[in-house]
């Protein structure tokens, strides 16, 4: 018996619909939803997730993922998120944000939650842009770069550095987890699945909040090719938000 | 030996999968899907390189790769 088995060994996750997405070439929404789909996999979470969609390109994720799903208004999915957990506690609730959901009209939200230590897990997707919309400035556009509403460039002066949640988020009391990845790379995307597995774990074992920072392209918004749009997330958005761990208590031991 | 089958009505032509290939053998075809984007294809000739590292199909945005192995023959000529 010479001829062997071939064996699928990558495929799409039983989390992820079968359906094609609205997002555009080289988006990395698309990422952050497969990695999410293959923990829910894994963890077998699947029928025990509520998933907080939120306002951006990622406002249709219940089409995506096969899971129960509310939809929150603008900015504000970790309040909606604490409501859910709060009534059901067995569930498994994760909210899933852009950058001007979560880091300009939502930041009330976002830190509240955090610091209460709310059992929920947030996506955070850094794309430096309102993408949704067209491309405006968000809190977390860098120096330099053109938007709609910074056409000249963002100006350090006028509107300020761009903001870093995870490491803001990271001195809170109530968060367990707190990490930044990169979806750029395959080496920088296995990374993001372990800090989400990090953060989905903190919120079963009830340690507390979890928050995972993806650096991601929105090839269209920052008018750049696709393979253009990985390499400025390499040279300029990882220089200005370093990847890595900022908070992890499972490794310090405690809880909080 | 290994292979990878391109979901051709799922592919965006993004090329985000021919950076990765460790043996750079995907590249784009002259065929357009339905969407009108130009897939992403493994030439014949090339198709014996793959060594099923799925690399691809981990960067893919659209899940439009599958990754096959076949695990090698213990026996045989060798
Ligand atoms: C209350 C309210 N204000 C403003 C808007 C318009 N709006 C829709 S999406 C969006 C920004 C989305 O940007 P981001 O969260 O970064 O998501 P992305 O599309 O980049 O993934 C804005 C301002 C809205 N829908 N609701
Ligand atoms: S506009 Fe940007 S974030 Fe929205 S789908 Fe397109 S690439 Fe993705
Ligand atoms: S599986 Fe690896 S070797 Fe095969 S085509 Fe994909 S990247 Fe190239
Ligand atoms: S990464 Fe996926 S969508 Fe992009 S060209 Fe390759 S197969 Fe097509
Ligand atoms: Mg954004």
């Amino acid at each position: 018996m010479s001829e062997l088995q071939e064996k699928l060994v990558f495929d799409r996750p039983e989390s992820v619909i079968d359906r094609p997405t609205h997002y555009c070439p080289g988006c990395h929404h698309g990422v952050a939803h497969r990695l999410v789909g293959e923990l829910l996999d894994e963890m077998k979470l699947r029928e025990e997730s509520i998933l907080i969609g939120s306002i951006g390109c990622s406002v249709f994720l219940y089409n995506y993922l096969d899971i129960d799903a509310v939809e929150a208004p603008h900015g504000r999915a970790p309040a909606v998120g604490t409501g859910v957990k709060r009534a059901r506690p067995d569930k498994f609730v994760l909210t899933y944000q852009g950058d001007g959901d979560l880091a300009s009209i939502g930041m009330a939200e976002i830190m509240h939650a955090a610091n209460r230590g709310e059992r929920i897990c947030v996506v955070f997707v850094n794309n430096t842009v309102y993408g949704m919309t067209g491309g405006q400035m968000a809190p977390t556009t860098l120096v330099g770069q053109r938007t709609t509403t910074c056409p000249g460039g963002r100006c350090r002066d006028k509107e300020g550095l761009p903001i870093k949640m995870t490491e803001i988020i990271s001195q809170l009391g109530g968060v367990a987890f707190a990490g930044r990845a990169s979806l750029d790379s395959v080496k920088n995307i296995r990374t993001a699945k372990k800090y989400l597995r990090k953060a989905f774990e903190c919120q079963v074992q009830d340690r507390g909040f979890g928050f995972v920072e993806l650096l991601s392209a929105c090839p269209t918004n920052w008018k750049m090719p696709p393979v253009k749009a990985n390499e400025r997330i390499r040279e300029e958005m990882i220089p200005y938000f370093p990847l890595g761990v900022y908070k992890d208590v499972t490794e310090e031991g405690g809880a909080c | 030996m290994s292979r990878i089958e391109v979901l051709e009505d799922r592919c965006k032509g993004c090329l985000l999968c021919t950076t990765v290939c460790p043996v750079q053998i995907i590249v784009q075809s002259q065929r357009f899907n339905q969407n009108g984007y130009k897939v992403a294809e493994v030439p014949e000739e090339e198709k014996e390189k793959c060594t099923g590292c799925a690399s691809c199909a981990l960067i893919c945005p659209d899940l439009a790769i599958r990754v096959y192995r076949t695990p090698k023959a213990k026996k045989g000529e060798d």
